[in-house]
């Protein structure tokens, strides 16, 4: 169920505010209704809605309207048009004393620089937003703590936000957001100030907490492998207009045009590829029906040195290699358990491909890609090489 | 030149205009010139009832507390307050004492609100920035004819003449202060929800506090500074004997009393420095 929508919210930043919606209407671009009217169009009928639970990523450049769109959405910024309903709410709507209720019960803001007050300790800035809904101290306090000690912050409560690192102070920041437990987290490039590292630590902390809030999220980032990472649908804006809506391996391996497209080429997809999008469909023998002479026959038919082993639910056992099978036939051993092999290298279907390269470098068979037990596709070393390259035709088998 | 416009009246125009306040509002220049005027005398003559060691003691051991327990400003104020008792001059020490912490106290509560009010609206600056510019360059001598106009002579018109005088720098100051907040966490305080006045009181003030006490500082030294001018109506003080000095041609006495103002505007502007800077 979608707890936030928006319908074609705009922003025109200017003087000649209607004429520059007709042109929109007309569909000029951003120059050219600069050009006409003077008027700069911050966000140009942006349409999306956040499920329950989601992380939506709203990524793009410096200048594509990202920043300006999340402060639509909690009014910072006036729209010109549109609306943003909230629990079927129009904040676009809402007078002032309604703005500020929704504000301090159902939306928080991380902002990219921290927004902390500097001349109050820890505890004071997280506390900040029950606060000003005037809760009593002490259970303003209560809150504030057990959101601290949420983001790993609960014993420096009494310290200055100079005191600590960007890191610690974001942390600072985003119990700020949680403290009056609000459904929805409006992120703005909350992670962008913060070194590589440190943003890496954030993010998946971030999705642990998300693992146990199941809140509302929308975070922007200009940084693709932050969205890919993070977002559970992104959009992709450009020039103020969302360009694409999806998931990360939609907007991956179907980029709507050609902006998105050259966005994420140069994309680790090390990072975003998992083993299900690159595995192949396995040949397997049935260890209760077949013995070695199958086994020999199918790798033969598909020029395989080893193939695998699965019951008759597809539980992988192991694998046999043609040079046993073909001793084994030799021998005229008729059962498979005798020759099979166990040492197989596995991998979970999301495992990232980044992680798969040490295994695959290590190991003479493919890479067993496993749901529990039941085998569901191999990874060989050729493919796993044409999907780091981005080439050929990266597809779903799951 | 321009023999065609004859000589426009605006002099005139002023006196009526100075006539007519001072008949219509009467009833508000009255009370102050008496009441006020009565309150203030009564805090110069209870500070010059106070014998001179106490406030001595009292200004040198917060001297030393403020200063962060440095000697130098102490060891300056013991000297210099002995100095000026030495030259028969604590009467009109405390007299202008009284009337310039009251000219910068009104001045603050005049002037601290007013520059909220401009940081909020675009119209009230472009209203009051003239205005500002105005108070302070016309010259200090032409407040005082409306002053004694208003409020005959005496502390009161001095403190009124201090007062226009001495108010911008609190003002511009404020609204600087203010308006240097960075925009990051002006939306903070807006976007948990706070009420307009929650903003200012929870984040701007404190976040100006430290320029907002910079104008201050240039208000108490600007109201010092009219002193020797407010005396010229009547104000008792440290500048009635700059004034008689002057008009004898005695060089010795005044500069007596120019330094005993040197004194205590060092003192008072290191006591106000030190609220500000302090974290």
């Amino acid at each position: 169920m979608p707890v936030i929508e928006v319908k074609g919210l705009s922003k025109v930043f200017g003087k000649n505010v209607k004429d520059s919606l007709k042109l929109l209407d007309e569909g000029k671009k951003k120059e050219e209704i600069l050009q006409a009217t003077g008027d700069t169009v911050g966000v140009n009928r942006a349409s999306f809605e956040v499920n329950q639970g989601e992380v939506f990523v709203i990524m793009g450049l410096s200048g594509s309207g990202k920043s300006t769109l999340i402060r639509l959405i909690n009014r910072l910024i006036e729209p010109t048009e549109g609306s943003v309903m909230v629990d079927g709410e129009d904040l676009a709507q809402m007078d002032k004393e309604n703005l500020r209720r929704v504000r301090r019960e159902k939306l928080s803001m991380v902002f990219q620089n921290f927004g902390l007050f500097p001349f109050r300790t820890i505890l004071e800035n997280a506390e900040y937003g029950l606060e000003v809904q005037g809760i009593p101290k002490e259970e303003r306090a209560e809150k504030a703590k057990s959101a601290l000690e949420m983001v790993g912050l609960g014993s420096y409560v009494d310290q200055y936000p100079n005191q600590l690192s960007g890191g610690m102070q974001q942390r600072v920041g985003l119990a700020r957001a949680l403290a009056n437990d609000p459904e929805i987290l409006l992120m703005d490039e909350a992670f962008s100030a913060l070194d590589p590292l440190i943003r890496k630590d954030m993010q998946d902390e971030l999705l642990e907490l998300q693992d146990s809030m199941h809140k509302t999220i929308i975070f922007i980032t200009h940084d693709l492998d932050e969205a890919l990472r993070i977002g559970d649908r992104i959009a992709l804006m450009k020039d103020g207009s969302i360009v694409q809506i999806g998931t990360p391996e939609d907007i991956l391996t179907n980029p709507a045009n050609e902006y998105v497209e050259r966005f994420v080429e140069d994309v680790d997809r090390s990072k975003v590829l998992t083993a299900a999008h690159i595995m192949h469909r396995p040949e397997t023998v049935n260890i209760d029906k077949h013995g070695p002479r199958v086994a020999l026959e199918r790798m033969r038919e598909e020029g395989l040195s080893s193939i695998y082993v699965v019951d008759g639910h597809r539980n992988l056992k192991g694998y046999v290699t043609a040079d046993d099978a073909s001793d084994a036939r030799k021998k005229e051993i008729k059962d498979l358990n005798e020759i099979l092999r166990t040492d197989v290298p596995k991998v979970p279907l999301d495992k990232p491909m980044q992680e798969i390269i040490e295994i695959i470098y290590d190991t003479p068979v493919p890479i067993a890609v496993v749901d529990g037990e039941k085998l569901k596709g191999i990874i060989i070393r050729g493919s796993f090489l044409a999907a780091l390259a981005g080439e050929g035709e990266v597809k779903s088998n799951v | 030149m321009f023999d065609f416009i004859p000589e426009i009246p605006v002099a005139d125009w002023v006196d009526d205009l100075t006539e007519w306040i001072v008949e219509t509002f009467a009833f508000i220049f009255d009370p102050l010139k008496n009441e006020f005027g009565d309150f203030i005398e009564w805090i110069a003559d209870l500070l010059g009832a106070i014998p001179p060691i106490i406030i001595m003691v009292l200004v040198v051991v917060g001297a030393f507390f403020i200063t962060g327990k440095k000697f130098g400003l102490a060891a300056f104020s013991l000297v210099g307050l002995i100095f000026i008792e030495n030259q028969g001059l604590w009467t009109e020490l405390m007299s202008t004492f009284t009337l310039v912490l009251m000219a910068s106290l009104l001045s603050v509560i005049v002037g601290v609100p007013v520059g909220i009010l401009m940081s909020k609206s675009k119209v009230a600056e472009a209203i009051i920035l003239p205005i500002l510019d105005f108070m302070q360059t016309m010259p200090a001598f032409v407040y005082l004819i409306p002053a004694v106009a208003f409020f005959s002579i005496g502390m009161v018109p001095g403190i009124f003449a201090s007062l226009i005088f001495a108010t911008p720098p609190t003002v511009r100051f404020t609204n600087l202060g203010i308006r240097q907040v960075s925009t990051e966490l002006k939306e903070a305080a807006e976007a948990f929800g706070s009420t307009g006045a929650q903003k200012l009181f929870k984040l701007e003030l404190p976040m100006a506090k430290g320029t907002i006490m910079a104008g201050i500082n240039q208000t108490v030294m600007l109201a010092l500074s009219m002193v020797v001018i407010a005396s010229m109506i009547g104000a008792p003080g440290l500048g009635n004997p700059v004034v008689s000095a002057l008009q004898r041609a005695q060089a010795g006495a005044g500069f007596v009393a120019g330094i005993s103002i040197v004194i205590l505007a060092i003192i008072m502007d290191r006591y106000t420095q030190s609220i500000y800077k302090k974290k």
